[in-house]
């Protein structure tokens, strides 16, 4: 009895385990212990003499308690904040998320093109396709991660749905 | 069945269509009284500067259809996709391009120099030019076009801005003819641009 429930425990450990030493390598830059996985950020190429440039990525909430994304910064911009972006009968708005991200219990928030972004304020220099750069989040109750993040061309949008002249770059 | 999902899908394209027509009449209104009964309105004189620095006004543009869009450098996201998209357009549309100009025009005139502008559009299509003015030169052109703009501050002491994300294509005359939507599919927008073009006796 005692064997079948260890046996019972061990296949447990290896069915939460076994994703997780996959996922990790793969995706949560901010190390395998982290509550937050931040999951393959990247940055659109800029144009020419930009001053502003937005991050993009997954946050994935590994605990059982609400965080939020309340700052970020980063060597490549003068200041970084959290902003949300829609396009309502033909209007661009754009706000800043000033109380922050909510990331729900066990749940995840994408940050995509036409949503919510990082946005980079104040760019030192363009950002260009191929590079990476680090950025650093802050969460209210995770802390500080640190991701590196990868720069794509300008028109990628990551669901490959637009084009952008054949520089498609898929994560 | 198949027809029926057609035909279901014609009238979502043009209950679509009407949604926006209305919208846009609204906007005029909202903004010109005077002009509340067309959306054919769009369109007037102006007097900018292009991104060389040089005096342009509506007769800089007439004679020929042009596509039109009003956005700001400092935008990370809307702005870069839009003129890449019309980048991507104007290269599909091939030696028919040239039949039309392009312009970009600045929502944001404290930042946007005519030099930020010739800078930032070295990225895109060299065909499309930047227009900038004074804040009253623009606050002019924008009531022109129903084109709606909005500071909004951030908590750095800066701000961004809210803006009318479409691309208006106007006629030789001057006069508006249709417009493309943010994010409007490749083969829709070439049709659009390419009628515009079209229109143009060729020499």
């Amino acid at each position: 009895m005692r064997a079948l429930f260890k046996l019972a425990s061990i296949s447990k450990l290896v069915l939460i385990v076994v994703p997780f030493a996959f996922a990790v390598p793969a995706f949560a830059q901010g190390g395998g212990a982290s509550p937050i996985a931040v999951e393959g950020p990247w940055a659109r190429a800029t144009p020419a003499g930009a001053r502003t440039g937005a991050v993009y990525m997954t946050l994935a909430n590994k605990t059982s308690a609400s965080d939020r994304l309340t700052a970020a910064s980063s060597d490549v911009a003068a200041e970084v904040q959290i902003h949300e972006m829609s396009v309502v009968n033909g209007i661009m708005k754009m706000r800043q998320l000033t109380d922050g991200l909510a990331i729900p219990a066990g749940g995840s928030v994408t940050l995509k093109p036409g949503g919510y972004h990082v946005m980079l304020i104040g760019l030192k220099k363009p950002l260009a396709a191929g590079e990476t750069f680090p950025l650093t989040l802050t969460f209210e109750k995770a802390g500080n991660i640190s991701v590196t993040v990868r720069v794509k061309a300008m028109g990628a949008m990551q669901d490959n749905k637009s084009g952008g002249m054949g520089k498609m770059e898929m994560k | 069945m198949r027809a029926r999902r057609w035909v279901l899908t014609a009238l979502a394209g043009v209950a679509g269509v009407a949604a926006l027509g209305l919208y846009l009449a609204f906007m005029v209104s909202a903004q010109q009284p005077e002009q509340a009964s067309a959306i054919g309105h769009f369109g007037g004189p102006f007097t900018l500067v292009d991104d060389s620095g040089a005096p342009v006004t509506e007769r800089t543009l007439a004679g020929k259809p042009y596509a039109i869009y009003f956005g700001y450098t400092f935008c990370p996201d809307v702005c870069p996709t839009t003129l890449l998209d019309l980048s991507r357009w104007i290269k599909t549309l091939g030696p028919d391009a040239d039949k039309l100009d392009y312009v970009f025009v600045t929502v944001d005139p404290e930042r946007d120099t005519a030099a930020t502008m010739h800078t930032y559009l070295s990225s895109f299509d060299k065909r499309i030019r930047g227009f900038t003015g004074t804040p009253e030169e623009i606050a002019e052109i924008a009531k022109e076009y129903g084109v709606y703009y909005k500071k909004i501050p951030t908590d750095d002491g800066s701000y961004v801005m809210d803006h009318s994300a479409i691309i208006y294509l106007m006629g030789a005359d001057g006069k508006f003819v249709t417009f493309i939507r943010y994010k409007e599919d490749d083969a829709s927008a070439v049709a659009k641009l390419r009628s515009l073009a079209e229109a143009v006796p060729s020499s």
